[in-house]
């Protein structure tokens, strides 16, 4: 997968907020690659600035959020500085987004059919009755039951799940070529979730849609995605293909947090567990910004920021995979790599 | 004098009185329209059943669990059980004694205490941390005076793992793990024997949520605390649970041993549960999610309320509700579901159980 060209490139990505107080970064050198098929995990704990990537890969960064450095490329096109309407048009046509609430993405006033028909008039080239036929056939692809019936219903007459699947029709119905998903499957139930979740891989396979899946279910990216990125106050504390990151995770925060998952096939008398919380934008320690909380720190990571660094199958920002540093490499040999427990 | 130090545990609870027992109680809601709507339209009340015929008791000193989906009534049974709600039908018995007479009576209204989902929510936003925690204790007359006040609200923040100058705090100067901490501290505040706790973890990240489920193992075995805890998530669950009990639209339809149940689960409800978590493990398991969605409670479905979702469905339990009773097999397992009585059930391991095998 990593000989074709990737379709997304999101380049040292800085995005800034000011404020009366000074400048917040809430996203701070954050570079990935999405390549086409792909799907790529996000993960983190909530204010870790997963949703905060996703915005501003859709052009959606909420004022005064704004990107401050880097890049962002959809098939080799910059569309981090692209106009407004420009923007637009890229998001539904190029880049499907699906969101938490459906209620954010759905219009209460407009029935399914309506908002499935124009969206895809807009972007295809399509009359209305052919997009009609095909909003049909969307609805039945997604699993709505009697969709020629359900067609001509109001959202408010479809339950969390049904909402959740038009939702996904609606994003895929253009056929682009990116989904962004954040959090789709959290307001759900969880046996409706798992029928979401099913959904979406099979949608996406069988399109050969790439898709960037923002969660904080470690369950779900384990299920569902190729590769995974975890992100810790702003940045990317480790990234690599799933199975290693789940398995073999390198970074010690990536450690803590697969260690804190209750496991379902047995009882243990004490969960790991990471000490502290993640700090506030606005007090970020210097260093490494895992350092207060981390079992490993040693006095490199209180003064430089770690960048992200081989570490066996993955690559993390922890200085303890810097082959050039004794001590690190000495710390590294005492533990050996990463092993948790659901390994 | 403090009633009663906070490492002194109670008496080893066995056999005896349970702490809490329910006995086929209901909870109904008027969920009708305004009446003059009603008569144009012709139509009668609507009655949300949201609970209706739950039965179980918590002996001291352990955790019941209850598990379901969204709208299954768990939050209902909570406020029951705690007497928030009054039921429409049936008993709640708190040490044996009626929950309403028990109410009306300060010393064992102050034996148990609840804490919510939403830390955000319940703590009031214009009161300093201490005053919080501090209320309960002026309400029952548990301390007098500032300095033994004080005291006893920087033991109760030092046993939730805060620091006793963080009560000088207001609640919004927390990250939600330590508010959570803090309604944690506050039904202790009371001394309370009887936790309820509804979903006390959902809201927060899963680190967050270790914190603070070793926090509550700890309290229990340290002040020997019963536990009523409620929770959608089966993993959380099998960390924390003596006995758990599975809820669908309002009713149990699984009560066990937690071990049995999550390594025998009898009931289809209760195994589609299970085969819905995703798996961690990575073991490329095909998981075969349920199909359809929960009905609605204001018009349950006739018979077995989870036929329209049940691979094992048939005339019988379209027809007839299967009643609770011990499974054939596994009989310390209650269970609801005419095809686990017949032997016609599934006799594979819990997916769970499955995949550490394998
Ligand atoms: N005060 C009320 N008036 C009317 N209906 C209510 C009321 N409280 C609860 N219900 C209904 O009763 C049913 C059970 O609600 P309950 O809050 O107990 O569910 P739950 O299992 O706690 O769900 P969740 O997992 O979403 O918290 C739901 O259908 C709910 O809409
Ligand atoms: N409008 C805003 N002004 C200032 N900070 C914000 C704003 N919106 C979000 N943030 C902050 O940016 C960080 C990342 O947020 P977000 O991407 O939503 O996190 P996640 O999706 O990982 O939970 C958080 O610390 C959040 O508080
Ligand atoms: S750089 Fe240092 S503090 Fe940061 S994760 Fe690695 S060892 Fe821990
Ligand atoms: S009683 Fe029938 S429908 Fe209900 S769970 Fe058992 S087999 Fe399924
Ligand atoms: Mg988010
Ligand atoms: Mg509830």
């Amino acid at each position: 997968m990593s000989n074709t060209r990737p379709l997304l490139e999101v380049r040292n990505l800085r995005v800034e907020f000011p404020t009366r107080r000074g400048t917040l970064v809430a996203l701070d050198d954050v570079s990935f690659d999405i390549h086409p098929g792909e799907v790529l995990g996000v993960v983190g704990e909530s204010g870790a600035g997963k949703s905060m990537t996703g915005a501003a890969i859709i052009g959606l960064l909420e004022p005064p959020g704004r990107i401050a450095a880097g890049s962002i490329s959809l098939a080799g096109r910059r569309i981090d500085n692209l106009p407004y309407k420009e923007m637009r048009t890229v998001r539904g046509r190029e880049i499907g987004a699906i969101f938490q609430d459906p209620l954010t993405t759905l219009n209460p006033l407009y029935t399914v059919g309506r908002q499935l028909v124009e969206t895809m008039t807009t972007h295809l080239p399509l009359n209305p009755a052919q997009a009609r036929k095909k909003a049909i056939e969307w609805l039945e692809l997604v699993g709505i039951p009697a969709a020629a019936q359900r067609i001509d219903s109001y959202p408010h007459e479809f339950s969390g799940g049904m909402r959740q699947r038009v939702v996904i029709a609606l994003a895929l119905c253009a056929e682009p070529k990116l989904i962004v998903a954040d959090e789709p499957t959290t307001a759900l139930d969880v046996s409706i979730q798992a029928q979401v979740i099913a959904l979406l891989k099979t949608l996406a396979r069988e399109k050969g849609t790439s898709m960037m899946l923002v969660t904080h279910d470690m369950g779900v990216i384990a299920e569902t995605a190729d590769r995974v990125a975890v992100m810790y106050a702003g940045r990317i504390a480790e990234i690599g293909a799933v199975r290693q990151v789940v398995k073999h995770p390198a970074h010690p925060y990536t450690i803590g947090l697969m260690g804190s998952i209750p496991p379902i096939s047995h009882r243990m008398d004490r969960l790991l567990q990471i000490e502290g919380a993640m700090p506030r934008l606005s007090a970020i320690p210097k260093g490494c910004a895992y350092n207060p909380r981390c079992p490993r720190v040693f006095d490199r990571c209180r003064g430089e920021r770690p960048e992200l660094l081989d570490a066996g199958d993955t690559r993390a920002a922890c200085w303890l995979y810097d082959r050039a540093d004794k001590d690190a490499a000495h710390a590294v040999a005492e533990s050996g790599y990463g092993e948790v427990r659901h390994a | 004098m403090l009633e009663r130090s906070v490492a002194t545990p109670l008496p080893p609870a066995s056999g005896g009185t349970p702490m809490l027992e329910t006995d086929d109680v209901a909870r109904f809601f008027d969920v009708s329209r305004p009446l003059i709507q009603r008569v144009i339209a012709r139509e009668g009340k609507r009655m949300l059943r949201a609970v209706d015929g739950v039965s179980f008791a918590i002996p001291k000193g352990t955790t019941l669990s209850l598990v379901g989906e969204s709208g299954c009534g768990k939050s209902t049974v909570a406020r029951l059980v705690v007497g928030l709600y009054g039921p429409t039908r049936g008993k709640v018995f708190f040490d044996g004694q009626d929950l309403a007479v028990a109410r009306s009576d300060a010393s064992q209204r102050r034996r148990m205490q609840m804490i919510f989902q939403d830390p955000y929510a319940s703590l009031n936003p214009r009161w300093r941390v201490r005053d919080i925690i501090a209320e309960p204790i002026r309400a029952f007359g548990l301390a007098q005076g500032t300095v033994e006040i004080d005291a006893r609200v920087a033991e109760l923040l030092t046993q939730v793992g805060l620091s006793p100058l963080d009560g000088q705090k207001y609640p919004h100067e927390f990250s939600g793990g330590q508010r959570q901490r803090i309604s944690i501290a506050r039904a202790l505040s009371s001394n309370p024997e009887f936790l309820v706790c509804d979903e006390p973890t959902s809201a927060l990240d899963v680190s967050v949520q270790a914190q603070i489920l070793n926090l509550m193992k700890d309290l229990q075995s340290r002040l020997g605390l019963t536990y009523l805890f409620i929770s959608h998530n089966l993993a959380v669950v099998r960390q924390v649970s003596d006995r758990v009990g599975v809820m669908y639209l309002g009713r149990l339809v699984e009560l066990a041993p937690a071990e049995t149940l999550f390594t025998t689960p009898r009931h289809p409800y209760t195994r589609a549960l299970m085969e819905a978590i995703p798996d961690l493990d990575m073991t490329g398991r095909q998981r075969i999610p349920v199909g359809g969605e929960v009905p609605s409670p204001i018009n349950p479905p006739s018979g077995c309320p989870f036929h329209p979702r049940c691979p094992l469905a048939n005339d019988r339990c379209r027809a007839q509700r299967p009643e609770l009773v011990a499974a054939r097999g596994t009989p310390e397992t209650q269970v609801a579901c005419h095809a686990v009585e017949e032997g016609r059930d599934d006799p594979r391991p819990a997916p769970a159980e499955a995949q550490r095998a394998a």
